[in-house]
């Protein structure tokens, strides 16, 4: 196959960045989309240009480094996959593949296709978690939790933090990833105690961050790779109803 | 003379003989115990001027500096991804082992350990693996309690399942996604101190090298992979958790940026290196596709429980696999091993995989013009239990073929091969995780210890958040109430010495501008190890590879192009200095094998078989850990031998038949 | 944004119910329209209870364009002002799967605005007055719904509102934390969908009718 790819350049946060046009030809069907990336890598260097920087580390769709956005879709064409399990044949022989960075404010580019999203760690430690220190916890068969409950919170857990929902959300919301840690956390009973601080504290560290509101348009379920459903916000809508009824604790 | 001593006098120096003085004698069940009573403590007032630096966030590191925080240290987190949650025990899939024997199967530490020492071929150290086994159990505790969502029954208790041909069921699940809900679990603790102040963590940050002072690891050269910036930090102990060393064959199951750049960098400073030889083979990962492959993925071992592995009777047979009849097929491992059958350990069935693809029988399209791959078929299994039922399995890991694939393993058989996954060396520690470096202490897939010559599957979680939760805080703390460290900071002479080489290095690194890419280089040395250092291992091939990598470093230096800068975000030089580690490293791990003159586990030397082509050890000789001293670029490394003995495990030699 | 929403669509369905009293003919509506002012007495004064429905309704629309504007500033904010459209390639403007409704929420909500201030001045306090002013509320709407560019005006406005309550009906229970099941998510589309079609049809009805004469 042959593909032209238009590709975002941008020297650092600094540069304003523009598409830059490449062909490559010989590409096999079964290579993936980001082995297309190093193999144009590999000609750059040797001719003398900068490689494309991008991240990906597993190349499994589960460490959630990647993500692109390919063709104006975060990670690419086929839904429920990251775009390190994106294959060519997906794609014609002669496309034209337009490839851009995750775009939103917080998502600072740090060079061509590779952007900041510490602020997703930041929303965690805003309470993304059960408070228990190492040593203090009982026999792990003394709290039953309901099947359905494990593994609806294992469903809101599967989330990988790559970033794909605010790319793809008009609002540049975060409230997906926002709302899989509080679904995850607030099924489980060892998740109770902290369920209404747990949500008022990352909401407001999500809106801190400048991230934008959530209008309920789905696309971020849409192009999240690992399908969590768009019901984890109204989980976090109703945490946050919830702790406000109680006088905001 | 022997093949050893011409090894020997070529190869590498016969030093003093090595040993763990931490673990304390008794009987084997109560050295922990023991090891945590003596062990000195650290006043709580006092915590927090201590410091750790911890490399590495995966299972390992996210568990220890989030246990380290909680006790009250200031720990430094460093990692090079952008999120210490993307570590790569993320993508570990199976599950952990813990002896709780919820199922009342007659599970206990002591089956535990015994199948934990059996499984790695008795080169593992008896105290060690009883710890691990022991703490197995708490593990589970603190996942739960940190919501982890293990898979559950109807009852509301956990579910577990049978793993690795082991005969109990003790292995805790969370559906194909284990080790990312516990390290989701870990990180998420750490995350909790960092917003507590106690942990710092610095991503994007690749460590360097190791600073030490007075013989004691006092801190690390790091590089801000955003910057270029090359920084300089101190601390009063210095913990690696930086994973395995897979990498060093290019194509692997690890992550694209697993490397062993940390551990590499603290042996060329003193720490003993363990048994690098000891590598593990997954035999059922997807196969190469092309000669651009940049990974392999791994699937999960259970599809061995309901798929048949076969090839074509016929060398050559390029048919569809549907059109070749049942007597034009060859069941190799049913027909060799009767009694395992499909189901022999990972080592076993790696082999005979390659084998029947030397012989021209692999299936699959042709990379380099050989076809390797075999198939995993599941038409019985859908004929007997019914397509439903294979779903309901399988089904997320046929989504997973298909995807990588292009073909519907429903109709068609899967194609598998071995690929690289996992690595049991790793630097060498005592019983209390310290290195032969004072204040440097390994964990987790970096260290040597716990698995032997092979680990059994769902071992690995296990082992890292055993060190990590458990293991490492008693004794770290034990080093830092027991030596009066004096302060130091950046300007002392050795940081100073240590950051002006990190700089020098990349320097070179930059200014070589030659005429091949990183990647090439990598792929090269991949390719020599993979051929010689792999599966099948011969003096011969070894002492082939030794001479090629040699040259491959050579040229490395003179003719690798590094494009860009220091100062700026620059992926290409990153990687240049990871292969430049892995090009040392290599030769050692041929070196190891080399020296090791018997099969055992994952180190299979063609010339020690038994009659069946089985792994034949050399009790009498090797049954020691081969922990290797650097001594300096090109010069021949000095092993220093822990025997290994024996008190509550007979050895045996496996057979499958 | 949802609670504001809410009462707003409350009211509408209550319009909507004093619209079709129109085919009751001129007295039971005018009747209708004074029992608004009477409503209450003599609790309250004259025109009370209808004041301080008023008074909610318009505390509503300003705190819904309130809320509106903040969550659209923040859109902006965090997506230098372009939103969906921020990326350089246009082969996917829609994403996987946007609606009509949910693109137009923002721009249909200032129509529907706009729509608003000309119907007071129209129907309520009679400043416009096509077709000629009246002291009877049913003359006015015999009046103005007799020409055609009035009802194609009113028309289109209930488009717009047709696609605002589409999506925003959809999103005020979400928002709410209704949606926590498939099964909820399908019954709340579907109620948007049926909530918005009979509001559509209940206030499209009087005005066609005017207009083919049904009504006089």
């Amino acid at each position: 196959m042959n593909i032209t790819l238009r590709v975002w350049r941008q020297r650092d946060a600094a540069d304003k960045g523009r598409m830059v046009t490449y062909h490559v030809e010989g590409i096999s069907p079964d290579m993936s989309f980001l082995e297309v990336l190093d193999m144009l890598n590999e000609r750059l260097t040797m001719e003398g240009e900068d490689p494309i920087a991008f991240d990906s580390d597993c190349r499994e769709g589960i460490c959630g480094a990647c993500g692109l956005v390919i063709n104006g879709l975060a990670h690419g064409p086929k839904q429920m996959v990251t775009t390190c399990q994106l294959h060519m044949r997906s794609f014609n022989d002669g496309d034209v593949i337009d490839v851009e960075p995750f775009r939103a404010e917080p998502f600072t580019v740090i060079r061509d296709l590779v952007v900041d999203r510490s602020s997703f760690d930041r929303i965690i430690q805003a309470g993304g978690y059960i408070s228990v220190n190492t040593g203090a916890a009982p026999d792990a068969h003394a709290i039953p939790v309901p099947r359905e409950d494990a593994q609806d919170a294992f469903d809101a857990a599967a989330c990988i933090s790559c970033g794909a929902c605010v790319a793809a959300c008009p609002n540049g919301s975060a409230s997906l990833f926002l709302g899989a840690k509080i679904a995850h956390l607030g099924k489980l009973p060892q998740g109770q105690p902290e369920r209404h601080s747990r949500a008022l504290r990352m909401t407001a560290q999500h809106d801190h961050e400048g991230f934008g509101g959530c209008t309920q348009i789905g696309e971020c379920e849409a192009v999240c790779p690992k399908g969590i459903p768009l019901s984890v916000i109204s989980q976090t809508n109703a945490d946050v109803l919830g702790a406000l009824a109680h006088g905001g604790k | 003379m022997t093949i050893t001593e011409s090894t020997q006098s070529e190869y590498y120096t016969l030093g003093a003989p090595i040993a763990d003085e931490k673990a304390p004698a008794g009987p084997i069940n109560e050295r922990w115990d023991t090891r945590r009573f003596e062990a000195k403590l650290v006043n709580p007032a006092n915590r927090r001027k201590m410091s750790i630096i911890m490399v590495g966030t995966g299972l390992a590191g996210a568990s220890a500096a989030a246990t380290l925080g909680e006790a009250g240290y200031h720990v430094k987190t460093f990692c090079y991804q952008d999120s210490p949650r993307r570590a790569h025990s993320i993508a570990a899939q199976g599950g952990i082992n813990a002896a709780k024997n919820y199922r009342n199967d007659g599970d206990s530490i002591e089956r535990l350990f015994f199948d934990t020492v059996k499984g790695g071929d008795y080169r593992a150290r008896e105290s060690n693996v009883y710890r691990l086994s022991q703490v197995s159990v708490e593990i589970i505790d603190q996942c739960v309690a940190q919501g982890v969502p293990f898979a559950r029954e109807y009852g509301g208790l956990l579910d577990n399942r049978s793993f690795g041909g082991v005969q109990v069921s003790r292995t805790f699940y969370a559906r194909g996604q284990t080790g990312q809900q516990l390290l989701l679990g870990a990180y998420q603790a750490m995350e909790r101190q960092i917003d507590a102040g106690t942990v710092e963590m610095f991503s994007r940050h690749e460590m360097l090298d190791l600073i030490v002072i007075d013989g004691r690891a006092r801190g690390i050269v790091a590089r801000d992979l955003v910057t270029g910036e090359i920084q300089t930090h101190m601390a009063d102990a210095v913990v690696l958790a930086s994973g395995g060393y897979g990498n060093v064959f290019f194509l692997s199951t690890n992550a694209m940026g697993s490397n062993v750049t940390a551990t590499w960098k603290a042996h060329r400073k003193g720490a003993y290196f363990g048994n690098p030889c000891y590598t593990q083979i997954h035999p059922t990962c997807i196969p190469v596709s092309g000669a651009n492959q940049s990974k392999l993925t791994l699937m999960s071992e259970s599809l061995r429980n309901d798929g048949r592995i076969w090839v074509p009777k016929k060398a050559g047979d390029e048919r569809r696999p549907q059109d070749i009849p049942e007597d034009e097929r060859d069941y190799y491992l049913e027909r060799r091993y009767p009694a395992f059958g499909n189901l022999v350990p990972r080592d076993v069935a790696s082999r005979a995989a390659k084998a029947v693809c030397d012989e021209g029988r692999g299936v699959g399209p042709k990379v380099d013009g050989v076809a390797r791959g075999v198939y995993l078929d599941f038409a019985d299994a859908i004929a007997r239990l019914g397509r439903d039922a294979v779903e309901a399995k399988y089904g997320n890991l046929f989504d997973m073929y298909e995807q990588i694939t292009g073909e519907n393993p429903y109709e068609m058989p899967m194609r598998i091969y071995p690929a690289v996954h996992y690595t049991m060396g790793g630097l060498w520690v005592d019983y209390d995780l310290q290195s032969t470096i004072p204040g440097l202490f390994v964990t987790g897939e970096a260290n040597f210890s716990d698995h032997g010559a092979n680990r059994l599957g769902a071992s690995a979680l296990m082992q890292g958040l055993a060190d990590g939760y458990f293991v490492l805080p008693p004794t770290l703390a034990h080093y830092l109430a027991d030596n009066s460290l004096d302060p130091v900071d950046e300007n002392h002479p050795e940081a100073r010495a240590t950051k002006d080489a990190v700089v020098e290095q990349i320097d070179t690194l930059l200014s070589i501008d030659g005429e091949r890419t990183v990647d090439s280089f990598h792929r090269e040395l991949g390719e020599i190890m993979w051929e010689y250092c792999g599966m099948e291992r011969t003096a011969e091939g070894l002492t082939k590879a030794i001479g090629q990598i040699r040259a491959l470093r050579e040229e490395f230096w003179r003719n690798v192009k590094v494009p860009g800068t220091n100062n700026e975000f620059n992926q290409s030089l990153e990687r240049a200095g990871r292969v430049a580690d892995f090009l040392e490293l290599g030769e050692l791990m041929c070196i190891d094998a080399l020296h090791r003159e018997e099969s055992c586990g994952g180190h299979f030397r063609a010339e020690y078989q038994t009659e069946d082509g089985e792994a034949l050890r050399d009790d009498e000789n090797f049954a020691y850990v081969a922990a290797w001293e650097y001594t300096g670029a090109g010069a021949k490394p000095v092993l220093h031998k822990e025997d290994l003995e024996y008190e509550y495990v007979e050895m045996k030699q496996r057979s499958y038949k | 944004m949802a609670v504001t929403g809410v009462i707003l669509v409350l009211f509408l369905i209550a319009h909507m119910y004093g619209n079709l009293k129109i085919f009751s003919g001129q007295q039971a509506f005018d009747d209708y329209s004074a029992y608004l002012r009477n409503l209450g007495e003599p609790l309250l004064p004259y025109s009370g209870a209808l004041w301080l429905m008023r008074v909610v309704l318009l505390a509503s629309i300003l705190l819904h364009i309130y809320a509106a504007v903040t969550l659209w500033h923040r859109a902006r904010a965090v997506t230098g002002g372009r939103g969906a459209a921020r990326y350089v390639s246009t082969k996917a403007r829609r994403g996987h799967q946007r609606s009509y409704a949910s693109f137009t929420l923002r721009w249909g909500g200032v129509v529907i605005g706009l729509f608003v201030i000309y119907h007071v001045l129209h129907l309520t306090t009679n400043t416009i007055a096509p077709g000629g002013a009246s002291a009877s509320p049913y003359e006015r709407m015999i009046n103005g719904f007799q020409l055609w560019p009035v009802v194609l005006s009113y028309t289109v406005a209930l488009i717009a509102l047709a696609f605002h309550l589409r999506h925003g009906l959809w999103a005020a229970f979400a928002s709410l934390g209704w949606n926590r099941s498939p099964r909820v998510r399908r019954n709340l589309n579907v109620m948007a969908t049926v909530v918005t079609v009979v509001i559509i049809a209940g206030f499209l009805i009087p005005p066609f009718a005017i207009l083919f004469g049904v009504v006089q």
